[in-house]
């Protein structure tokens, strides 16, 4: 019996070497401890759990859409042939790119969801009205991601779809048309069409994507998690401090 | 955790009425741009500024006040400003009152300038790369469809071709030609039109006869594949996307389609059509030979090229 709580405290010893090392040098065992146990509200439900289903669905596309990568092929000549070959050749490419091509609309849908708690809990309010203004960047981020995606299969549904979206882009005033040839990367819809949308798609947006949620997360932690409007406690945090004056007057009356 | 005392003032919207009124401008425009309205639409603009600015004046006066910042002390008991009282606010160290020497500004402007200089050196060639080439359209189009005995009088004839063949099955495009016998000047008079739904784009297909059997090849050899279907008792053009109507000339008869369908330039040589460059048209009065083509640059579907909607659309790509 002593033998054995010896055995276990030197393994727990083992352990805690390393991370010690680490920690000691850079603080980030203390950070995601402190991002793993920070306080929540006691009376939180799985209504609270959309935000971070919504980041696992984003980090499922972020995994499989690595993988598809390496297989898929930009060009007009090819694009088709390489899903073709995902699909019925590679081993277990069906099921990366079915978990790609249906965890799309999943996040999507579980970023509505999760848009749809937090205005129906008053979540948005004061202090976090910033977060919810990211929240809707990303979820522009996270459209355009479905929009450029769909291209790529390069079959008739994705190549009439995306003629029509830029159409519908192209149809803005003033800018509209400058957005349609960018998008296009000419004229017309062609190879370079193709590629670009590749790029966006892979490059350019998921970079937003990522930024933007680090913000997202950041911003939770700092201010915490809110109550449901049925709790009988305050929110997550004690107040945030304001400036004492620097809203006086424009939320309510007062000296100006 | 601490609840909220009650001394604390409640968050909330402003007491204030001029979004209201800046949402009722927004509202009267919009719908006075639906129903074609101008008095609607002005009424609405002015009710937009007028209320905007009272808005903005308001935000405007909070914001001038000098900001006093309570130092947020983590984990520890925060300070409550009483702020209905008006009390006096907490001092702050403002940025002027640190002590700063020129070499201390110096070193800043130059760090900021410099790291702009390098970015801006880094993005701005970047951004031409993306937006350069795509906003200059190249107008050279030039595709040999075939002998003027290829196209009989007064039916459509179906065109296919590449304009880029290395470009492949993505570069085909898809003509309506129809032969109207000669013009009063006694050239020949052709009715070309795209196949592009200038709503969204889809392709248009012939609202009649498709004569497949009949497809054979009017340029033998040319890289450009030109394959010509005749047609019979073709009664106009639809669109299979959004259900977009047009007579034989081009003409919107129903749907969502903004304008009428665009055309090919062409040109007579040697007994042959060459199609140009395509052109937008707002409307074709008259059929066949005289009709009256009322032209305007290719511009891209769903743009309005005359009336009141044009001016939303005062550009146009190189």
């Amino acid at each position: 019996m002593a033998t054995a709580r010896r055995r276990q405290s030197r393994l727990v010893t083992l352990i805690n070497i390393p991370l010690d090392w680490i920690d000691e040098r850079s603080a980030l065992v203390r950070g995601v401890k402190y991002f793993l146990f920070r306080n929540v509200p006691g009376d939180i439900s799985w209504a609270h759990t959309l935000g971070s289903a919504t980041l696992t669905a984003f980090l499922v596309q972020l995994t499989t859409g690595v993988f598809l990568a390496m297989y898929y092929k930009p060009d007009p000549d090819k694009a088709y042939e390489s899903i073709e070959h995902i699909t019925n050749d590679v081993t277990l490419g069906w099921l990366v790119r079915g978990m790609h091509r249906w965890g799309a609309s999943v996040f999507i849908i579980l970023m509505f969801f999760h848009m749809a708690r937090v205005f129906l809990f008053g979540a948005y309010k004061y202090p976090r009205e910033l977060n919810w203004i990211v929240g809707v960047l990303l979820l522009i981020t996270g459209m355009l991601e479905g929009f450029t995606g769909y291209l790529l299969p390069w079959d008739q549904t994705a190549y009439w779809a995306t003629v029509v979206g830029i159409n519908i882009n192209a149809s803005a005033p003033f800018l509209g048309p400058f957005i349609a040839d960018f998008l296009r990367g000419g004229a017309e819809i062609g190879g370079d069409t193709l590629a670009r949308w590749y790029s966006l798609h892979m490059l350019l947006i998921p970079g937003a994507l990522i930024g933007l949620i680090l913000l997202h997360l950041y911003l939770v932690v700092r201010l915490g998690v809110s109550s449901p409007p049925w709790s009988d406690h305050a929110a997550g945090r004690d107040r945030t401090p304001r400036p004492a004056r620097g809203r006086a007057g424009l939320v309510r009356g007062g000296r100006r | 955790m601490e609840t909220r005392g009650p001394t604390e003032p409640p968050q909330g919207p402003a007491p204030s009425l001029w979004p209201l009124g800046f949402a009722i401008g927004i509202t009267v425009a919009l719908v006075g741009l639906v129903i074609g309205s101008w008095s609607a639409v002005a009424v609405g603009g002015v009710l937009l500024l007028a209320f905007g600015f009272l808005w903005a004046r308001d935000v405007a006066t909070g914001m001038q006040e000098p900001p006093a910042v309570a130092d947020e002390a983590p984990g520890g008991p925060e300070t409550v400003t009483d702020v209905a009282a008006g009390g006096p606010a907490p001092a702050e160290l403002e940025d002027e009152e640190i002590e700063r020497f020129p070499r201390n500004v110096f070193l800043e402007l130059s760090t900021l300038g410099l790291g702009a200089a390098i970015g801006g050196l880094v993005t701005l060639p970047v951004i031409v790369m993306a937006v350069g080439d795509p906003f200059v359209h190249d107008p050279v189009f030039e595709v040999d469809i075939g002998s003027i005995e290829d196209f009989p009088e007064g039916e459509f004839m179906i065109a296919t071709f590449f304009i880029d063949r290395a470009a492949g099955e993505v570069s085909r495009r898809t003509a309506y030609v129809r032969y109207n016998g000669p013009a009063e000047n006694g050239e020949p008079s052709f009715t070309i039109v795209s196949n592009r739904c200038v709503h969204l784009g889809c392709p248009v297909q012939v609202n009649g006869l498709v004569l497949t059997n009949q497809k054979k090849e009017t340029n033998e050899g040319a890289a450009t594949l030109v394959e010509v279907t005749p047609t019979a008792a073709a009664s106009g053009f639809g669109c299979p996307c959004h259900g977009g109507q047009y007579d034989t000339e081009g003409n919107r008869v129903a749907g969502p389609p903004v304008r009428a369908l665009d055309r090919f330039r062409f040109d007579i040589r040697d007994g042959r059509l060459v199609l140009l460059a395509p052109y937008s048209v707002a409307e074709v009065e008259g059929q066949g030979a005289d009709a009256v083509i009322k032209a305007y640059p290719l511009v891209n579907p769903s743009v309005h090229v005359d009336g009141p909607e044009a001016l939303f659309y005062p550009f146009e790509a190189p």
